[in-house]
């Protein structure tokens, strides 16, 4: 247990009766009461997360910018200042380094948010491709991360937000240094649930106090601490991907389904362009589709899916929708197998039980 | 944590009641709380024979999967067929709604194999 790195929330959670467990190496909460309740606080109240194990990269100098556009897929010219992009950086085969997002902070200087089990290979990615007057920095380790998510998060994260309105943060848009109580932080409205809220930035001293103001100001809303397991399950019904999962370096941004990040059409060339032109020219051999088991069962990641016979896929996400319960997966399958309505099979535990191919995403908001 | 006292356990979280010659068998009220939200239960069939450390079927929470081990061998005699249309029994009534079979021993003897409540509660609280 000793060799589990902790974020600075460690001892604020365990307080709130938080269950944790080893997460890519870091002891983190899965759940604080119950996945299912604190799912459901996010998409008809507001939720709390604890997401400091994220990574962060900053990136400066005059050749930031013609360096991103050569990692990123997506195109930073689209970018202004005080924006955020979602984007995939690529190998040249087309596969997959990891998904992030990149906030444009000023001319020339960038912020990279990560995943955790990614710090260091995005990091070394990064530094071996790195060209012009750049300046990286991993602030991973000295920047906290907080996620309030959830119908509600405006209204309760605005009454510590004394001097800002944050009505006027746009959906991926960000402030840089908006004062919660008496702390600085980057404030933007993007998350991982599929619902309205923010995600806050804040140097790793403040976390804690931030942490608990928050809870304390959503007291009236009953807002809840939440854990991994219910950003797990959200983030699965809105169908967001997740690297490892969705996402893998054997599995493309095209075929993922998260196509609307890549810009094949760019001025500039970018690492794995020439594979995924390719791939997009000759038919994209896989493709992720919806499914919703027609037995009984619950789809999970890795299981193998058949028609007729012949293994044409795998589960890369599956679990019973909080939300919808029902018992729902996405699926890398060959790309003829994907139309709505295909009748397939999953296997679980030796049986090949009945499955169909449904609409994506799973869950959508509506919107104000 | 609830450990009723005459009730017998296996190392597995699964606790045995003697009723008569028959057994019923379910999952303790520790095993519950750390699977957490149970949405899923899979149980043999009646005429089924089961094995002693074997599985037998499996629960499955929001987010894993977990075997059911056999606390003992015989034949399954009936089934909680409720539990498949209400898996959260497993957490709001882990010993009374959530008995999940009914099993005939193979051989009485497998019994003395299983621990006392105050040695299953010992176990617990060494972990």
């Amino acid at each position: 247990m000793s060799d589990l790195k902790r974020t600075p929330l460690y001892e604020s959670y365990k307080k709130h009766g938080a269950k944790t467990i080893d997460f890519g190496g870091w002891d983190l909460p899965v759940q604080f009461s119950s996945i299912k309740e604190e799912h459901e606080a996010v998409r008809t109240r507001s939720g709390l997360f604890d997401v400091s194990h994220m990574g962060e990269i900053e990136v400066k100098g005059p050749g930031s910018f013609s360096f991103l556009q050569k990692v990123m897929t997506n195109d930073l010219s689209k970018l202004k200042i005080g924006g955020a992009q979602y984007t995939a950086m690529c190998y040249e085969d087309g596969g997959t380094v990891d998904d992030l997002l990149v906030y444009k902070l000023a001319e020339n200087e960038y912020l990279l948010v990560v995943n955790a089990a990614n710090i260091e290979k995005d990091y070394n990615w990064i530094i071996e491709n790195v060209e012009g007057q750049t300046e990286i920095r991993n602030i991973s380790e000295e920047t906290a991360q907080l996620a309030i998510q959830g119908p509600l998060a405006e209204k309760i994260l605005q009454k510590l937000a004394t001097e800002a309105d944050l009505s006027e943060i746009g959906f991926f848009k960000f402030s840089p240094s908006v004062d919660l109580n008496g702390k600085k932080a980057l404030v933007s409205r993007t998350g991982y649930t599929g619902e309205d809220g923010f995600e806050i930035y804040c140097c790793s001293e403040d976390a804690a106090g931030l942490w608990d103001d928050i809870l304390a100001a959503g007291k009236d809303e009953a807002i809840l601490p939440c854990g991994l397991g219910a950003r797990d399950t959200l983030r699965f019904e809105a169908c967001l991907a997740l690297y490892g999962q969705e996402l893998t370096p054997d599995i493309s941004p095209l075929e993922s389904g998260i196509g609307f990040a890549v810009k094949l059409n760019k001025e500039e060339d970018f690492i794995g362009k020439a594979a995924l032109k390719q791939q997009k020219e000759n038919g994209l051999p896989r493709k992720l589709a919806g499914i919703e088991m027609i037995d009984r069962g619950i789809p999970r990641h890795g299981y193998p899916v058949y028609k007729n016979g012949q293994k044409i896929g795998q589960i890369t996400s599956g679990t019973q929708s909080p939300t919808l319960k029902k018992n729902i997966g996405l699926a890398l399958l060959e790309s003829g197998e994907t139309e709505l309505g295909n009748e397939i099979q999953i296997e679980i535990r030796g049986k090949r039980l009945k499955a169909i191919v449904i609409p994506t995403p799973f869950y959508k908001r509506e919107k104000k | 944590m609830n450990v009723p006292k005459e009730l017998k356990y296996s190392k597995e979280h699964e606790w045995v009641k003697t009723e008569g010659k028959n057994v019923r068998i379910g999952i303790t009220d520790f095993a519950q709380t750390e699977l957490g939200d149970i949405v899923f239960v899979e149980l043999p069939e009646v005429g089924d024979e089961i094995t002693a450390n074997e599985p037998f079927g499996s629960v499955e929470s929001v987010k894993t999967v977990s075997e059911l081990y056999a606390p003992i061998s015989g034949k399954v005699v009936e089934i909680n067929e409720e539990l498949s249309d209400s898996p959260e029994f497993v957490n709001e009534s882990p010993y009374e709604k959530a008995w999940m079979i009914i099993v005939e021993p193979a051989n009485s003897g497998e019994m003395d194999n299983l621990m006392t409540a105050d040695l299953y509660e010992k176990m617990l609280n060494e972990d």
